[in-house]
């Protein structure tokens, strides 16, 4: 039989498939593997001898360990190794921007789910068995639940009035981290401080906690190496920052931690904190054995951050013709026990929070807080798909103030070429804001419900389950629009490092791509093999696997990689396409200006001259390696919230055609329509899945998915009661994408991936408010919300 | 332990199984034929989706034992060395997948789907119990697909590939015989 191959010599390398340059639909160079069976997945990865590692979990929101007695598991046959944070040999505690997290408990868990102990076994049911043996003594406490009350405690970081709960806890366990509940207080000050205006709104929102749900499970193998080190290949978003922070736990150099990228099932931010990284890594060490962790689903609800819940306030005034005056907004961020990505999701809600509306007096503060719920950090959107929800509502709530069409209360207000941000950034590429929201309202509309006799239950909320024929059905229709800045912000040195070679093989022009930048399924390594085919002129571009062999690439999130990897791609071919071209001149004997390469040739119209590479390079590469910048962003002023913090916005609208049940609290969403402005569609067919997979996620939010955490417990760890959209639940989509270059990227193109996960959630809400004339302060919107009852 | 023959993509094998594992255990961890995902473990997903006689099961809801000298077909047995299956070839042109973790069960749900409708055996939104086959539109292939979840949100590019695969050539659209796998 032929079974794949899945030892971690196997793991991805992409080769170069058929044509496609930029703005080509181009196929993914995995394609084949992936529709086969044969791409290796991080859970696919095998070898003969490995062993299986599992975790321990406190059952507890807040407890402190007492004692940790290993002793029974120890004693299960087949189990190699039990470990505590006692084994950790370097730094015990990690995070992404601030290290307070425990690679395993220290004295005190912190959520539910917190991992406490490791086993190693021969059988992955043997180290379950083993790990339900160790005895865990804790002495539980009162879990702080709520972010408003995490912060208002009377001793810590107060900022409001405590409620009775909290005070009734003691000093010691309701003060979570030694500097306290907040993780982060962003102000941003702008204009008249006591700004009055014709109409004012006010509503208060609450976004419940999504979950990324990638299909794929956490998994990674890691395997000893000779020299005393460790090879983990691992499903992650930035092979680079997991390095450093295992390196700090193992307390080893990063030449002894080496990492590829195993096949990734999805990420959607998910992927961004370590899960079983630094545990795998820890169990080969100490057993000398490769070591594999795979999650299973429930498992996977506890093993990666989550979106933050969110309450909100706002408050809206404009003059009477519609022009806003003023945008006053408190928002309070749940980032659960540990800090992971809360600093930077901050500061993404309070510098987008009022969306791509011009606003000239603006006072935000928004709080990300620490308490005892799952913790919360990254996920596609990162903050912005929080606001958008309350300050879409807002734009709505004021039309309806002022007797006006909400479309043109947004065009009126809309962003363009040269507006300030609220943060006094001046937007200084193309903001189609109110084009965006005109197309959406040109295309065509769905037709009617239909009613009586022609009634198809197929089209009703409810579906075939009969629970209408179209009696208490109502129809509503909803915009809104999303505000996303691209990359890395507030003067984060945000880069990407690309190694390309060319060199001529068995007669072929082949150039070969090395980045580390994390394939997810978003199809990067499309994106790469399309600038070095328009770059270099050539077919034939392998994508060697992502591995900490070349320098950091930074995060596959915050839509950055085709601007980022995508700019130091560019950069690396054009050096390399520098050195062959001189090498092209000596040989041709004069200064032949117009040389370039094509057709894996060497070029020039002017003179007709025409090299083949193989005469050019013979048998030598060239090769270069650039680490490649966008231009620098500045921290905002720590009292004002101002300055050039963002180095590009995404913006995308959306229209939602809803049917709703108003009897049964049903909803149906008939239609989506989308407009996107993409500066540059470098992979148009990718471009397209990206805005249909962030459409998706953002209904999804919008009316099913949220994760119930209850006293610190999380309810629903399943895909049987978590649920996520069906193939019945997305609607038939209208996507117009628009180019309209950003003089500052590269090819002017504009982050994708994230807008339209925003402006998607909020136009369904809207189009059920419409459809309802109920307020819905709250999301995911349940039947009772519908139904009141 | 129970000692069961598993007859996968053509070639037979005989395990010795704890019976109480899984069928999508014994192809992932036994015969290592990994292609089969693992989604959630409980039948809710659809990523473990094989066809046992051409009929699509969940792997993970199914105990291996059950499916002794049973014809399993996995994904690996789809198509032939060199030539990719109809309904393969249409998710790479239609796009539909991103990261493709959900891939191997649509595309073998995709079979089993195809195979159903040709038998004329109704779904819940199949218009008339007609006896023959109805064309499979769009809302049938939504219908009947279901169960398989993608969270990367590719769906309008698997209803695509289906449609056409369904369009252009039913019958290439079955299971074939992997003897020669
Ligand atoms: S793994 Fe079988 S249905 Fe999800
Ligand atoms: S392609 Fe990622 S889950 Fe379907």
């Amino acid at each position: 039989m032929s079974t794949p191959t899945r030892t971690p010599a196997g793991a991805p390398s992409s080769v170069g498939g058929p044509g496609g340059r930029i703005g080509d639909d181009a196929q993914r160079p995995d394609g084949v593997l992936k529709v086969r069976g044969e791409f290796a997945y991080a859970s696919d990865l095998w070898m003969d001898d490995m062993l299986w590692g599992v975790t321990l979990r406190s059952p507890h929101p807040y407890a402190r360990i007492r004692s940790v007695d290993v002793g029974p598991a120890l004693a299960v046959p087949g189990v190699h190794a039990v470990l505590t944070s006692d084994d950790v040999p370097g730094e015990k505690v990690y995070g992404l921007e601030l290290a307070d997290q425990p690679v395993l408990a220290l004295d005190v868990v912190r959520y539910q789910g917190e991992p406490v102990a490791l086993v190693a076994a021969d059988h992955p049911d043997t180290a379950r068995r083993a790990a339900a043996r160790i005895v865990v003594d804790y002495d539980v406490w009162e879990p702080v639940t709520d972010a408003r009350a995490a912060l208002g405690h009377p001793t810590w970081n107060q900022v409001h009035d405590a409620p009775a709960a909290v005070t009734e806890l003691s000093r010691e366990s309701a003060h979570l981290h030694p500097h306290g509940n907040l993780v982060r207080h962003l102000k941003v000050r702008k204009g008249d401080p006591e700004p009055t205006a014709d109409v004012v709104v006010v509503g208060e929102y609450e976004v419940g906690m999504q979950d990324q749900a990638f299909l794929g499970p956490e998994s990674g193998l890691a395997v000893p190496g000779e020299d005393g080190g460790v090879d983990l290949y691992v499903a992650t978003q930035w092979l680079h920052v997991d390095q450093r922070q295992i390196c700090s736990a193992l307390a080893m150099p990063p030449e002894k931690v080496r990492l590829t990228l195993a096949g990734v099932g999805g990420a959607f931010g998910g992927r961004e904190d370590l899960s079983m990284h630094v545990h795998a890594c820890l169990l080969a060490l100490h057993t000398g054995k490769p070591v594999k962790m795979s999650y299973n689903r429930e498992e996977s609800f506890f093993g990666h951050v989550h979106r933050h819940p969110a309450t909100m306030r706002y408050e809206h005034g404009a003059t009477r013709d519609g022009d806003l005056v003023y945008v006053k907004a408190e928002i309070f961020l749940d980032g659960g026990a540990y800090a992971s990505s809360t600093p930077a999701v901050v500061g993404n809600a309070g510098t987008m929070g009022l969306g791509p509306y011009v606003v000239p007096n603006v006072h935000v503060d928004c709080y990300g807080a620490y308490t005892n719920n799952p913790p919360c950090g990254a996920m596609r959107g990162f903050g912005s798909v929080q606001t958008a929800f309350a300050y879409e509502a807002q734009m709505d709530a004021l039309a309806a103030e002022l007797g006006m069409d909400p479309v043109e209360l947004r065009c009126r207000n809309a962003m363009e070429l040269g507006s300030e941000t609220p943060t006094g950034q001046v937007v200084d590429s193309p903001a189609p804001v109110a084009e965006l929201l005109r197309r959406l309202v040109a295309m065509p509309l769905p037709p009617e419900p239909a009613t009586g006799d022609d009634v198809d239950l197929r089209h009703m909320p409810g579906g075939v389950s009969n629970t209408t024929h179209g009696e208490g059905v109502r129809r509503g229709v909803g915009y809104a629009v999303a505000y996303k800045n691209v990359a890395f912000s507030e003067g984060f040195d945000d880069y990407s490092t690309a190694r390309v070679r060319l060199e001529v093989v068995g007669g072929e022009a082949v150039a070969t791509v090395h980045t580390a930048a994390a394939e997810v399924g978003q199809g990067l390594v499309t994106v790469e093999q399309q600038i070095a085919r328009t770059e270099l002129g050539v077919d034939a571009v392998v994508v060697h696997p992502k591995d900490t062999a070349v320098g950091s690439a930074g995060s596959s999130s915050a839509s950055r990689q085709t601007y980022v990897t995508g700019g130091a791609v560019k950069a690396a071919c054009e050096a390399v396409r520098g050195r062959v071209l001189e090498r092209a001149r000596g040989l041709v004997g004069r200064p032949a200006g117009d040389l370039r390469l094509d057709g894996g040739k060497v070029v020039s119209d002017l003179e007709g001259v025409a090299l083949p590479l193989a005469d050019v390079l013979g048998d030598d590469a060239v090769e270069e390696t650039v680490e490649w910048r966008h231009r620098p962003t500045q921290a905002l002023d720590p009292d004002t919230g101002q300055g050039f913090a963002h180095v590009q916005y995404a913006f995308s609208a959306h229209r939602a055609v809803v049917d709703v049940d108003t009897e049964l609290g049903l909803v149906k969403v008939v239609e989506m329509a989308c407009t996107q402005d993409v500066g540059k569609a470098i992979n148009p067919q990718a471009v397209v899945g990206q805005i249909q997979g962030g459409t998706a996620q953002g209904l999804g939010l919008a009316v099913m998915e949220e994760i119930l955490v209850r006293d610190g417990r999380v309810q629903n760890p399943s895909f049987t009661d978590y649920l996520i959209p069906t193939v019945l639940d997305m609607p038939p989509m209208r996507i117009e994408v628009l180019e309209y270059a950003d003089p500052h990227a590269p090819y002017g193109l504009r982050g994708v991936g994230e807008a339209p996960n925003i402006s998607s959630g909020p136009a369904v809400l809207a189009a059920i408010r419409q459809a309802t004339g109920l307020p819905l302060r709250r999301v995911p919107v349940r039947p009772e919300h519908l139904t009141g009852t | 332990m129970a000692e069961v023959e598993l007859r996968v993509n053509g070639t037979s094998s005989r395990v010795q199984l704890d019976p109480r594992v899984s069928l999508l255990d014994a192809l992932r961890e036994r015969l290592r034929l990994t292609g089969t995902k693992k989604g959630c473990d409980q039948g809710a997903c659809g990523a473990c989706t094989v066809l046992v006689d051409g009929e699509r099961i969940l792997a993970c809801l199914a105990l291996a034992v059950q499916y002794g000298g049973r014809e399993i077909t996995t994904v690996e047995g789809l198509g032939r060395p060199g030539r990719l299956h109809p309904l393969q070839e249409a998710f790479i042109r239609f796009d539909g997948f991103q990261c493709g973790f959900c891939t191997s069960g649509q595309i073998c749900s995709a079979v089993g789907m195809l195979a159903e409708h040709r038998a004329g055996v109704p779904s819940v939104v199949t218009p008339r119990l007609a006896a023959t086959a109805t064309p499979l539109s769009e809302a049938e292939i939504r219908e009947r697909m279901s169960g398989n979840l993608c969270r990367c949100g590719a769906y309008d590019g698997i209803v695509d590939a289906i449609q056409h695969v369904a369009g252009v050539d039913d019958r290439a659209a079955t299971a074939e015989p992997a003897a020669d796998r």
